[in-house]
């Protein structure tokens, strides 16, 4: 049994209580800017960790997750546009677009390993952005305006920052709970074993393609909710944040904080996204030092963020 | 009829000049199992090397050849700087070390020559209209870039079945140690060859640039083409690609011509104006996920390893 208390999972109980005490600290200091900056960041962090849980854990590369940010967002912006303002049904239906999507494309894609995999999710993913091009009823290429978020009722008011600040991280935490959930289960230890060896698991009597598309379909439904939140935080989804470079993005940040390990998204999330603010403040041609660096940290640092971590605090 | 033989020889230039890009990257891909998403990238690069270098020397051909060389010797430095340390690496790595290389391209771009377009006129001779048969003309520098691809892909066949070189870059194809055991220097041969595949791909931008603003990000787009004709085609066979580039070209340019009206037919008009941009984005990649589905290794499919 390896001892609790090392170097990782230090810094991660400091990101946890980072993350939870993050509003006092900007009513304290008096600073907006950083809960606005962080409730992106805890979105972000939380769809990332969904892509984590089919390729970290499932071996499954998916290059088209920006597709779920889409349709989550679409679905809060469409009932909001017909009228229908109540987050009890849009929130179940951005669920539910996204769990359908992720069956289908799932299905199709599955049939298929390697790069071919990576390159049909991409390609299924282009396809539902030309889609949202192609909706004029709903802004088409210019997108569409959410003139009133979610509306749960009073049981929350969604344009409150600090009490939408801490849904984002409710939703966060409670998307790593269930992944932890999952991995930890039967049916998680099944889907890892085909990852490490498919003919095997096969042999024994599993069908591999079953649970793999299961999976997928979990992570493309907790992706889908983090669609949700980020329309309520932008008031806005365009086809744009569907790109294919969206879903480039999102690799990174599960890459960057150790793919495979419950919190490195949400730690490669917060490296990258709080990077990007930095050096735009420090140079508007961020991009420049944030490739290279990203392919710096690809030769060198395999494991990511959490794995230089493990390494230093094994000493 | 005659919009119908215009349509298909856009068809045609628009697949070949994506034969172009694929070549490239399926002699990079299948040769040397890298996916190197910086491709369109170098395609990029090749335009705006166009454009700085024709304005520079006042001459197109000048120009032109000087773009093909700096996209060359680019690709050369790439690949020796950073790119060969990838090989044999899982290919999330090389997707994700080639993605950090779109986000530099794209900025340094903007670096330099600034955040709004270029455009690269063309010379009066290539601006003539040509009669190819009565009553139907063609614009010049449509036709000889239908040409040049097609000189290009005869060459590169013979280059890569007929010559000694050829013969060793596809014997590393299918054993990399052995060959580097028979006293060829397998470094430098990798090296040629990513540099080819990015002369391709500065070929296809700056051929493309009259037509098109050099503009950041135009890779991007056409990268993901390019990629779904290798896929469709089957990855490293370049038999497979150039069909599938012709495929691809002629259902993208046809579909954006015709689709309207066929979708006219079927639906109320304001239906069809709606669902027909969309549908004929979609079309090839709903090409794609069919043949992807049904021949999960491609339609032409390299030899077997």
């Amino acid at each position: 049994m390896k001892s609790r208390i090392n170097v990782s999972n230090a810094v991660v109980a400091l990101v946890v209580l980072g993350l939870t005490l993050l509003p006092v600290y900007s009513a304290l200091s008096g600073n907006i800017f950083i809960l606005t900056l962080f409730t992106r960041i805890v979105i972000f962090a939380l769809a990332a960790a969904s892509l984590n849980l089919i390729m970290g854990y499932g071996g499954m590369m998916s290059f088209g997750h920006a597709a779920y940010l889409g349709i989550g967002g679409y679905a809060v912006g469409i009932l909001a546009f017909e009228g229908i303002g109540s987050g009890f049904i849009q929130w179940p239906v951005a669920l539910l677009a996204s769990a359908l999507y992720a069956l289908v494309i799932g299905a199709l894609s599955l049939r298929t390993r390697g790069v071919y995999f990576i390159m049909i999710t991409l390609a299924f993913a282009q396809m539902a952005y030309y889609i949202a091009s192609g909706m004029s009823r709903y802004g088409g290429d210019d997108g569409l305006t959410i003139y009133k978020r979610s509306n749960f009722g009073g049981l929350i008011d969604l344009s409150n920052r600090v009490q939408f600040y801490y849904l984002c991280l409710g939703c966060l935490f409670g998307g790593i709970y269930l992944i932890w959930r999952i991995i930890n289960s039967r049916f998680g230890m099944v889907v890892q074993g085909i990852r490490s060896n498919e003919q095997r698991m096969q042999a024994i009597g599993y069908h591999a393609n079953r649970y793999r598309l299961v999976c997928f379909v979990i992570s493309g439904t907790i992706c889908g909710l983090a669609g949700a939140l980020l329309a309520n935080n932008t008031d806005f989804v365009s086809p744009a944040g569907m790109y294919w470079t969206r879903s480039g993005e999102l690799m990174v940040m599960v890459v960057f904080g150790g793919m495979g390990s419950l919190f490195g998204p949400v730690i490669g999330t917060i490296a990258f996204l709080l990077l990007e603010e930095l050096l735009s403040q420090f140079t508007e041609y961020w991009a420049l030092i944030m490739g290279p660096l990203l392919l710096l940290i690809v030769l060198f640092a395999r494991g990511g963020i959490m794995g230089l971590l493990g390494r230093f605090g094994r000493g | 009829m005659l919009v119908l033989v215009e349509q298909s020889l856009n068809g045609l230039q628009f697949g070949l000049l994506l034969f172009l890009l694929a070549a490239g990257l399926t002699l990079v891909f299948g040769i040397m199992d890298f996916v190197n998403l910086a491709h369109g990238s170098l395609y990029m690069m090749g335009a705006y090397f166009a454009a700085t270098f024709v304005a520079w020397t006042n001459s197109f051909v000048l120009g032109i050849l000087l773009a093909l060389g700096a996209t060359l010797l680019l690709g050369i430095a790439l690949e020796f700087i950073a790119l060969r340390h990838l090989y044999g690496r899982d290919h999330l790595d090389q997707v994700l070390a080639t993605f950090g290389l779109i986000l530099f391209f794209n900025d340094a771009v903007r670096l330099i020559w600034g955040p709004a377009g270029l455009s690269l006129p063309l010379p009066a001779w290539l601006t003539v209209p040509v009669q190819i048969v009565p009553g139907v003309s063609y614009p010049a520098y449509r036709l000889s870039i239908i040409a040049v691809a097609l000189a290009v892909a005869a060459l590169l066949y013979l280059v890569v079945m007929r010559t000694r070189v050829g013969m060793l870059i596809r014997a590393g194809a299918s054993n990399r140690e052995m060959i580097g055991a028979l006293g060829i220097n397998i470094k430098l041969l990798f090296t040629l060859v990513f540099g080819l595949g990015a002369a391709l791909a500065g070929l296809a931008g700056l051929m493309q640039a009259p037509i098109l603003t050099v503009q950041i990000g135009m890779g991007e787009n056409i990268l993901i083409l390019a990629f779904v004709i290798i896929v469709i085609g089957g990855i490293g066979s370049i038999r497979g690609a150039f069909l599938a580039a012709i495929f691809v070209g002629m259902i993208d340019t046809l579909g954006r011509a015709f689709l309207p009206d066929l979708l006219r037919m079927a639906l109320s008009s304001s239906a069809a104006s709606t669902a027909a941009p969309a549908l004929s984005s979609m079309l090839i990649y709903l090409l794609m996920a069919i043949v992807l589905v049904v021949r999960p290794e491609g339609l032409f499919p390299a030899a077997k390893r």
